[in-house]
């Protein structure tokens, strides 16, 4: 018996990439976050002095922190939402129907992001200046409706391309119409996969800076916009370091929720499809 | 009186008929098989009559209503597919209630209705239950009844048995032409499999590129098959191609006594009607093989020219490899040009 045990060896390759990505992304974190709640730290010392909610409690009390995560998170509600009435029908039509130009159109919504974006952004600024768009959140909430177009459509063409459609025939055959097939059957077959498309359009959107600041500046601050004012104008550094924990929330709370809806492998699904 | 009428339908997609010029009209109450291999349009067909393609030309009529364009969800049909296509998102009950809940029926009698048809599926007390915790073949039973819940004029089945195996195939198709037997209801079922067909319908359309080669009860298309094709395709079939001069048919040294005129024909002789004896001398034809089933046993038989036949015979002792033979057909039929010109029965 002894020797059919097989000798196990320490996977260096994987313990390399474990420590590079450590260093990468888990210590900048762990320094934003031990910021946050430092109410003294000077050079030379490794910890902080003094610990404490000081700067909580400063950040907290302003009042432009509190109007623009409203700002946030009323933008990327109405941007998510925009975005599913506008691409979920969409993409219904991309998956099933064949209509002429189908294939260009379907690689368009590549384009916006395959050049650089701020070249992009500036040239719509000065059609959106011309528009009266400048500034408003409307103009806003349409930049960054462009920037979820390709999550929004990609995901759920393949996620409606993996529904059965014998399943969508079979609710024809008792008695539902078109409208009600898509509502009761291939929306909630392709439910999990859309849901991750919806999720990634949120959070990217509550993330989104450059088009909400050259567009909505200086009347639309978004949380990330007053993020980066901060850390430019501002010689605290905790004020940044505050802001930066609190986006955190959003996508902690995001993930969360993702990992109860997404089952295990829609997301490749939508990708791979 | 006739609940379906297909006239003169064809299907079209680019060059290729799926379905050519086909007209079949079906009584109430009566299960028609449609039978052929795959890419004989049978499976289109009943896309056409269920509402999920529409005719390139023709007509479908269901009790004398023209319903030629009319969607699937305002036809009277109720389709069980080969897959199923069960809605894994929603229980057993709420599949077979979905279609109840269209037509705005109360709750109570909703459920009342389900539980009828799951008890007659023989699937009572199933309501409850997620679609994919069930075995293929009580998936095949939940499409089935939710077709029938809604109590359709016309019951289409598309190989609906395929996926399953032999036994479970032969079990379900028991159970479905009882509960036709018991509910009446016109259905048309698709298959590719002669025995499926054979056991099931009270008429059988054997079909080939779209149209009919024959179109009668089972018994008839198995003794009496009116192409080449048919005796080919139902059952097993010696085919053998010869001519015919003075009254006898010649293949390689097999004749047999055959009174039509003299041309080139078909002959077509079911394994359990050639009987093989003694050959006095050469003999027509060789034993290659025989393979001893106890009940019967098969004999191949090897022409000098290579062509292969098969004998059924009850006693498999009697013969051994290369033993010289005479045939003697009991019972066979002559085609030419595609007809039959002959049967001896």
């Amino acid at each position: 018996m002894a020797h059919t045990l097989v000798e196990k060896r320490i996977d260096w390759t994987g313990i390399l990439f474990a420590v590079a990505l450590t260093i990468v992304i888990v210590f900048p974190l762990l320094v934003v976050g031990t910021w946050a709640f430092t109410n003294v730290w000077r050079y030379p010392s490794v910890i902080p002095q003094e610990f404490g909610l000081k700067f909580w409690q400063q950040t907290l009390a302003r009042a432009d922190v509190w109007s623009s995560i409203t700002m946030s998170l009323s933008l990327a509600t109405m941007v998510t939402l925009l975005s599913a009435i506008i691409c979920l029908p969409a993409a219904y039509a991309f998956a099933r129907m064949d209509f002429p130009g189908r294939s260009i159109l379907f690689f368009s919504f590549l384009a916006g992001h395959a050049f650089p974006k701020f070249g992009l952004l500036v040239a719509i600024a000065g059609i959106f200046l011309q528009l009266n768009l400048i500034g408003t959140f409307w103009g806003v909430v349409l930049i960054q409706l462009v920037g979820t177009l390709l999550f929004m459509i990609w995901i759920p063409v393949a996620a409606f391309q993996a529904v059965d459609r014998r399943m969508e025939e079979a609710a024809r055959d008792v008695g539902a119409g078109p409208f009600r097939v898509f509502w009761s059957i291939t929306l909630p077959q392709a439910g999990p996969t859309i849901a991750a498309a919806v999720l990634l359009s949120f959070v990217g959107t509550f993330y989104e800076t450059e088009g909400a600041w050259l567009i909505g500046a200086p009347q639309i601050r978004t949380l990330p916009v007053l993020m980066i004012s901060f850390i430019n104008n501002q010689p605290v550094i905790q004020y940044g370091a505050v802001l930066s924990v609190l986006l955190w929330v959003p996508s902690f709370i995001a993930l969360l929720f993702a990992r109860r809806v997404i089952s295990s492998g829609s997301f490749a699904k939508g990708f791979g499809g | 009186m006739s609940v379906l009428e297909i006239r003169d339908v064809t299907k079209a997609f680019g060059a290729t008929k799926a379905v050519d010029s086909f007209s079949l009209t079906v009584g109430d109450g009566e299960l028609v098989c449609l039978l052929g291999p795959s890419g004989s349009g049978k499976s289109t067909l009943l896309r056409m009559i269920g509402g999920f393609e529409t005719p390139t030309s023709g007509h479908v009529a269901i009790d004398g209503e023209d319903v030629t364009r009319v969607t699937p969800e305002k036809r009277p049909t109720g389709m069980v597919f080969q897959s199923h296509a069960l809605w894994t998102h929603m229980n057993v009950f709420k599949n077979l209630a979905f279609g109840l809940k269209l037509r705005r029926l109360p709750e109570a009698e909703i459920k009342r209705r389900v539980e009828a048809v799951l008890e007659l599926v023989g699937l009572g007390g199933f309501g409850h239950r997620a679609t994919t915790q069930l075995s293929g073949g009580q998936q095949q039973r939940v499409a089935l009844a939710r077709s029938l819940v809604l109590e359709p004029k016309i019951l289409l089945l598309d190989e609906p048995f395929a996926s399953l195996d032999q036994h479970l195939r032969e079990r379900l198709r028991e159970e479905v032409r009882d509960i036709q037997q018991r509910l009446k209801i016109t259905t048309l079922f698709v298959t590719h499999g002669q025995d499926e067909a054979l056991a099931l319908a009270d008429r059988i359309v054997v079909m080939r590129d779209g149209r009919t080669e024959q179109a009668a009860r089972p018994d008839v298309v198995y003794r009496e098959p009116a192409t080449p094709f048919v005796a080919g395709f139902i059952g097993t079939m010696n085919l053998v191609d010869g001519a015919v001069a003075n009254g006898t048919f010649t293949h390689s040294g097999f004749t047999v006594p055959l009174p039509v005129g003299d041309g080139a024909a078909t002959l077509a002789v079911r394994p359990e009607a050639l009987e093989i004896v003694s050959a006095n001398g050469g003999g027509m034809a060789k034993i290659h093989r025989v393979t001893d089933y106890g009940t019967h046993a098969i004999v191949d038989i090897e022409l000098p020219d290579g062509t292969r036949l098969k004998s059924m015979t009850s006693e498999a002792r009697d013969w051994s490899h290369g033993q010289p033979i005479d045939l003697k057909p009991r019972a066979f039929a002559a085609y030419r040009d595609n007809a039959a010109i002959h049967r001896s029965n």
